[in-house]
């Protein structure tokens, strides 16, 4: 398949991210990258220096919403990728409506509270809707260990399941980006599936 | 669980024991049973029958 036809194939969905740090900002890149037609990318928070050492922004963006600056980077790469920016904190009340009409809802959180949060509103509340959620990615090497599950058809987790995020061990860019990458490439995977 | 099979000297037992009697003491997790989400509330309550199909996950912060 060419890759215009893989792109007008992506163009026809729109895939939810909650949350635009480590995970959100690397996945939403891959997807516009690849030509997904309309990503809703959620977050609240402000981008500071230390962000940068894995999320994708740049050192004239910090202190800009990372909504803001999200989508201004997707329109750079990929001026095609309609983007539906939320700043806003998500909660089990609000997580059905924001990302209503998404195909594929992707976790991309820092905190293990807020994904659990995620992986149950979403489960119970918008079935069938299939969840990609990211779990263990901290620090560096260990690089064999990071696979992709597929739990069922609504959920695959993508980490190795195991390093916790701490101040000794800190998310640092090549870990985040495979994981942030693998995310990305399940949705696509997910979208073929889809005629 | 997680698609390998484990036994148990009974037949059924709830999650609460599963867990316990699997020294699994990591809170951060979501489990399923036969494909629907068990809340953190329902452990005590549901039961694992011989066959049922469990998952379970951790979730690690990072991100």
């Amino acid at each position: 398949m060419h890759f215009t036809e893989i792109k007008t194939h992506l163009s026809k969905f729109r895939v939810g991210i909650a949350g635009a740090g480590g995970l959100g900002s690397n996945c939403a890149v891959a997807l516009a990258r690849s030509g997904v037609g309309t990503l809703v990318i959620v977050d609240y928070d402000v981008i500071e220096i230390s962000n940068l050492n894995r999320q994708y922004y740049f050192t004239s963006q910090v202190g800009l919403m990372k909504t803001v600056a999200l989508e201004e980077n997707i329109k750079n790469i990929n001026p095609e990728v309609h983007v539906i920016s939320h700043k806003k904190k998500l909660d089990r009340f609000n997580i059905a409506e924001i990302f209503s009409g998404c195909d594929i809802i992707v976790e991309a959180f820092d905190s293990s509270e807020m994904k659990e949060m995620l992986i149950e509103t979403v489960q119970i509340r918008m079935p069938g809707i299939p969840l990609i959620v990211g779990s263990g990615l901290a620090g560096w090497g260990k690089t064999i260990e990071i696979t992709c599950r597929k739990i069922d058809d609504s959920l695959y987790v993508c980490g190795d399941e195991s390093t916790e995020a701490s101040d000794n061990m800190p998310p640092i860019a090549p870990r985040v980006g495979i994981v942030a990458n693998m995310q990305a490439n399940v949705v696509i995977e997910i979208l073929f599936n889809i005629k | 669980m997680n698609n390998r099979e484990e036994e148990f000297s009974c037949k059924s037992i709830s999650v609460s024991e599963m867990l316990v009697l699997k020294k699994f003491s990591y809170k951060m997790r979501i489990i399923k049973v036969n494909g629907a989400l068990i809340s953190k509330e329902q452990y005590d309550s549901t039961i694992i029958h011989d066959g049922d199909d469990v998952q379970m996950l951790y979730l690690m912060s990072g991100g």
